[in-house]
């Protein structure tokens, strides 16, 4: 694998975004611009949301981080390195599991490891650590048509994980899901994070996600997208039930939501 | 950890749904009957000469009687539709493979298939008969023209029908473009090939069949135009009634094939009703 010059075992890698925008043509030749300069950097073993509107371009940010698209301009650094391609050192969630219907959770866990002709029994144990930890331990020689959706997402997310990547990208993972699923989930993250203290870029459109979540939130324009503000959430961790109902939880999502009506998204008239 | 409600699905004893299945055969089976019976009463009742529509009972006398004519006919066709079946999926698959990954190739080979399609085979295979002769070559060759656009189509259909995510999940992790064509484009188009197989099947019976009325000194076809100068039209009725069963056969073997292939396909369609 790759050299990561500043990463240290189990943490995660730095992420350094500077004038960054896209611009890309559409099937129908017009042109779109999605991102407008944006500056960010993520430090290493930092969890940071991105909250924005439709279309806003978060998702087309996490894809330039992610290296499968090109920048228009700007430069992306991951760990140190500049963004020239896929990143192995990345691991992306959607927001559908994508799992492979013909394999067993175990495999499907395992697929990172086996596109890059790694020994499986490697990490056959992490695998199962992982999904212990999301509450799937036992599951491992199912198929995923006999999960629920919450359940196969978390297949999803123990994918990510098993490579133990410096820097995890995660686009609106559980927009799919029903709210208490969700909000468990949320939990679920959290707990497994705390454990391996990667690098989080985690994209939603729910501010109270977002804010639980975080240790900053990037708060983003209708496009073309651009940053509005950063909020540095500073809410102690671990995080839990308790955390929605102290008052700095409500202040951060009362600053959020002003910042959107002032754009005009939420708009009470 | 918090408990999970499981969402696993519970699939109902074998006696149960051992049952269900008969009870949805025993009335097709009922449905046969009767219209078995229709028939032998109609045609006595109303004095059809045997000539125009045998009874059933006549058409299953020369069944027993002629079983070894049937059968060494049967073998024929079979042949000529297993090597047409065989050729079609050889040729096919690759096409659509070709055709998925170059744009160029599939504009040039989507242009000549379907103008390949608009002419009746039944037209080239005196063409055929005149290049090869009267064996098995020109029965094969129709077979395989029939058969192989339908494999093409659902190859091509089952192939591009991969998610964009998909694609770039397995880009993130490295994935060559040949990984990503065996692991992933592959086995997700399955389903659909098998779809285009089974069509194919049907089709290839059609076009041995087809090509033996054209040229043939044996086979199912051949029997019939032989029945038919004769007038004897049970033997006729007899080898529709053994084509109908050996489509019937190997379209169910395609069926076995899938579901040992892709056991998971049905797993899904089960998930949904």
């Amino acid at each position: 694998m790759a050299v990561q010059p500043d990463r240290k075992d189990g943490s995660g890698v730095r992420v350094e975004i500077s004038g960054v925008s896209k611009t890309y043509r559409t099937a129908r030749g017009e042109r779109v611009h999605a991102l407008d300069a944006v500056s960010l950097d993520l430090k290493a073993g930092e969890f940071v949301s991105i909250v924005g509107p439709s279309g806003c371009g978060k998702s087309t940010l996490m894809m330039l981080i992610s290296g499968l698209i090109p920048a228009s301009t700007g430069e992306i650094r991951v760990g140190g390195r500049p963004v020239a391609g896929p990143a192995p050192e990345a691991g992306i969630v959607f927001q559908r599991d994508l799992l492979l219907e013909w394999r067993t959770i175990l495999a499907n866990v395992l697929l990172p490891c086996e596109i890059k002709h790694q020994d499986r029994s490697r990490y056959t144990d992490k695998a199962r650590h992982l999904l212990a930890m999301v509450g799937l331990g036992g599951f491992e020689e199912k198929y995923p048509s006999e999960l629920s959706g919450g359940m196969r997402q978390r297949v999803a997310i123990c994918r990510a994980l098993v490579q133990e990547p410096g820097l995890l990208l995660m686009d609106e993972p559980f927009g799919a899901l029903d709210a208490l699923t969700r909000e468990q989930m949320n939990l679920d993250l959290q707990r497994m994070w705390g454990e391996a203290r990667n690098t989080v870029l985690f994209i939603t459109h729910s501010i109270e996600e977002a804010v639980f979540l975080s240790d900053r939130v990037m708060i983003m324009s209708p496009r073309p997208g651009r940053i509005l503000d950063v909020l540095a959430v500073g809410q102690e961790r671990p995080r839990g039930a308790h955390t929605r109902s102290e008052r700095r939880f409500a202040e951060c999502i009362e600053h959020i939501r002003q910042l959107f009506q002032a754009q005009g998204i939420l708009s009470e008239a | 950890m918090a408990a999970q409600a499981t969402a696993t699905v519970e699939r109902e004893p074998r006696s149960a749904r051992l049952r269900l299945w008969l009870s949805e055969q025993g009335l097709v089976v009922v449905l046969i009957i009767a219209v078995l019976l229709l028939w032998q009463f109609g045609t006595l009742w109303l004095k059809v000469p045997d000539f125009v529509l045998p009874t059933p009972l006549a058409i299953l006398k020369k069944l027993l009687l002629e079983w070894h004519l049937l059968l060494a006919n049967t073998w024929a066709t079979t042949e000529e539709v297993l090597l047409g079946f065989g050729l079609s999926v050889v040729v096919g698959i690759p096409l659509a493979i070709g055709m998925v990954y170059s744009r160029v190739f599939d504009k040039v080979a989507g242009t000549f298939m379907v103008s390949l399609q608009t002419i009746p085979k039944v037209a080239l295979a005196p063409i055929f008969v005149l290049w090869f002769g009267y064996a098995l070559i020109p029965k094969v060759l129709v077979a395989f023209l029939i058969a192989f656009f339908p494999i093409v189509v659902s190859s091509t259909v089952g192939l591009r029908a991969v998610e964009r995510d998909m694609i770039y999940l397995v880009q993130s992790m490295g994935a060559t473009t040949l990984q990503t064509f065996v692991k992933i484009r592959l086995p997700r188009a399955l389903p659909s090939i098998f779809g285009g197989l089974k069509v194919a099947i049907g089709q290839a019976v059609i076009g041995a069949v087809v090509g033996e009325f054209i040229a043939a000194q044996k086979g199912l076809g051949y029997l019939q135009l032989i029945a038919n100068v004769h007038l004897d039209t049970p033997l006729l009725f007899a080898a529709v009634a053994v084509l109908s069963v050996l489509g019937v056969l190997l379209y169910n073997l395609v069926g076995l094939a899938e579901h040992l292939i892709i056991p998971w396909h049905h797993q899904i369609t089960q998930r949904t009703e």
